[in-house]
């Protein structure tokens, strides 16, 4: 009977014990995130119905007017399409080269991983730079002008970034040579996880290569690419470092994205209030594409990945 | 008859073969050489001044001028930055893997209403961009009398990096087996114990993972540096580089000889982390 008792009272001093670890254990992560991440988010929606530069006590509430504003500014609506035009360019240019890479480099050959590491190498290369380095290289006089000029095209030669109409194509090329290798470690390592075997089957039973891709690779590959895709939606729509170094938004506007338009209201003109509103359409924006991808195409992943993570 | 067509395809398979791989070398090749030339262009960029650099854009330096990088490397501001840039990942990647292995060591292996939910509100931060939240993060960090100071980057630079660090431990942290608990337990080893004493040796591999991931993240980051710094002397190489850009805007060799030297740790870096890195990106992307 005392055994009896004595086994109880560990029980519940246990389950006490529980919860005192699951607490403790959680405090540090979840009061940094409270404070640093969603706490600014909740602000930032608070301070987007005032009118406020940052120091001033936040009285003159203004209702939806910073929102009814950033609508109806074709500078903003610029932005928006900018954002737009990068996804696209991405989804229609960039995962597809990624994905081609990434079905060469599937297989064993010489020099493989010398050319994953030069492939991969630009994603631990900084924005900053990137952007410093593009843009010297393509301003007149830097390397892409004489290289034009010695191959006897100096013709062809033209201050992309310092053009509106040809700004945004030259980030994309910029933005791309930066982050390609990224999305095709992503679908190699997609790539490799598929068995071999399958692609023999496939050529057992008189596939080509290109069917054996189409019917059997690019299929299994689905989830991969779908993660890749949505890193690469978010990423896009996200986007400020690479376009602030490399052109401050600029040439007149014609390379300004959601960010930078926010960045250049709430830092350059304290705005804070208007840069607010227009960071939570960014937001609002980014989420419900978050949400409708994940609840329309990568669905089965997440239950997949559900399980994983709860089994 | 089937097999004749089979034995003339097989024929002419090592010609077919041999032009394939030429031309994926000669593809594979040509996208290598478009990483590597602006980097290139960097590096002997530096060695130039710049009536070579306008001159001659593409051809090798002529004399090799070192004054560029010799400038860079005897100012004081270089090394500072190199410095700060060192101490604010170092804070922030400590912070945020043990932070993180903390709150994914319960939700892997501890049951509690409420726990999906709560780890769905660690992954939807995936989604929250510095970039959304970076106005009201300088007013806080203003408040919190953090402005101008290492701690208000490395702060929010580990808690934007607790969703994906937490996404990657958590599996790892399932697959070490309870029994392994238990025996520690029996022991005489507390929850605490087990989890510094066993667990985390135990999954040094995951932790080396999430740390060079967040070295990364720090190391590269612009926005934060670019609101919450003002004195120079807090300055990251990110900010440095950017200033000298502007600063020297004429004497581009000045330039690209700051941005070759503020690359090289990085480059380095990547050279030993390269395969970590691979592995964890793949391990959190391919599962999630």
């Amino acid at each position: 009977m005392t055994a009896a008792l004595q086994s109880g009272a560990r029980t519940r001093r246990r389950a006490v014990g529980a919860w005192a670890t699951i607490g403790l254990f959680m405090l540090p992560a979840l009061s940094l995130y409270v404070l640093f991440v969603l706490l600014p988010i909740a602000q930032a929606v608070r301070f987007s119905f005032f009118k406020w530069n940052g120091l001033a006590p936040l009285t003159e509430f203004v209702g939806l007017a910073n929102y009814e504003r950033a609508l109806a500014d074709p500078v903003f609506i610029g932005a928006v399409s900018h954002n737009v035009l990068i996804v696209v360019l991405s989804l229609a240019l960039q995962i597809p080269f990624a994905l081609g890479l990434a079905l060469m480099l599937n297989r064993r050959f010489r020099g493989r991983a010398a050319l994953r590491l030069v492939f991969f190498a630009p994603y631990v290369i900084a924005e900053v730079i990137t952007g410093v380095v593009w843009s010297l290289l393509l301003q007149p006089g830097g390397l892409a002008e004489g290289a034009l000029e010695a191959f006897g095209l100096g013709s062809l030669y033209h201050p992309w970034l310092a053009d509106p109409s040809t700004v945004m194509l030259a980030l994309f090329v910029i933005i791309s040579w930066k982050y390609f290798g990224f999305h095709m470690i992503l679908l190699l390592a997609g790539l490799q996880g598929i068995p071999r075997e399958l692609d023999e089957a496939a050529a057992m039973d008189g596939a080509s290569r290109r069917q054996a891709i189409r019917y059997v690779t690019l299929p299994l590959l689905g989830p991969t690419l779908r993660v890749s895709v949505f890193l690469s939606i978010i990423g896009a729509l996200q986007l400020f470092d690479l376009v602030w170094v490399t052109t401050g938004g600029g040439p007149v506007n014609a390379s300004n994205t959601m960010a930078t338009y926010m960045f250049d209201w709430g830092f350059r003109r304290f705005q804070l209030g208007y840069g607010s509103a227009v960071a939570v359409i960014l937001f609002i924006l980014a989420l419900v594409v978050a949400l409708a991808y994940q609840r329309f195409v990568m669905r089965r992943d997440i239950e997949g990945a559900v399980t994983i993570y709860g089994g | 008859m089937s097999t004749t067509r089979r034995s003339q395809r097989l024929e002419a398979e090592p010609l077919r073969r041999g032009l394939a791989a030429v031309a994926r070398y000669g593809l594979l090749l040509s996208v290598a050489a478009i990483i590597i030339i602006p980097v290139g262009y960097a590096v002997i960029g530096g060695f130039k001044d710049s009536a070579q650099l306008t001159t001659d854009p593409i051809g090798l330096p002529n004399p090799w001028v070192t004054s560029n990088y010799t400038d860079v490397l005897a100012s004081d501001s270089f090394w500072r930055q190199l410095l700060n840039s060192v101490l604010i990942a170092a804070m922030s990647t400590f912070l945020v893997a043990l932070f993180s292995a903390l709150a994914a060591f319960v939700f892997a292996r501890r049951v509690f209403p409420g726990r999906e939910v709560l780890f769905t509100l660690f992954t939807l931060g995936l989604l929250f961009p510095a970039a959304v939240a970076i106005l009201p993060l300088f007013i806080l960090v203003r408040d919190l009398g953090l402005y101008d100071n290492p701690l208000g980057i490395a702060l929010p630079e580990a808690a934007f990096g607790l969703p994906l660090t937490i996404l990657v431990l958590r599996p790892f942290f399932h697959s070490i087996p309870t029994e392994l608990e238990d025996a520690a337990s029996i022991d005489g080893c507390g929850q605490f114990g087990f989890f510094w004493r066993v667990l985390l040796p135990l999954s040094r591999p995951a932790l080396a993972t999430v740390a060079l991931l967040a070295i990364v993240f720090s190391w590269n980051q612009f926005l934060l540096p670019l609101v919450m710094l003002s004195s120079e002397a807090n300055w990251t190489l990110p900010l440095g580089v950017t200033n000298y850009s502007t600063q020297f805007t004429t004497d581009t060799a000045r330039i690209l000889a700051y941005t070759t030297l503020a690359l090289i740790p990085a480059l380095i870096f990547y050279v030993f982390a390269e395969r970590q890195l691979v592995g964890g990106l793949t391990s959190g992307a391919v599962k999630g």
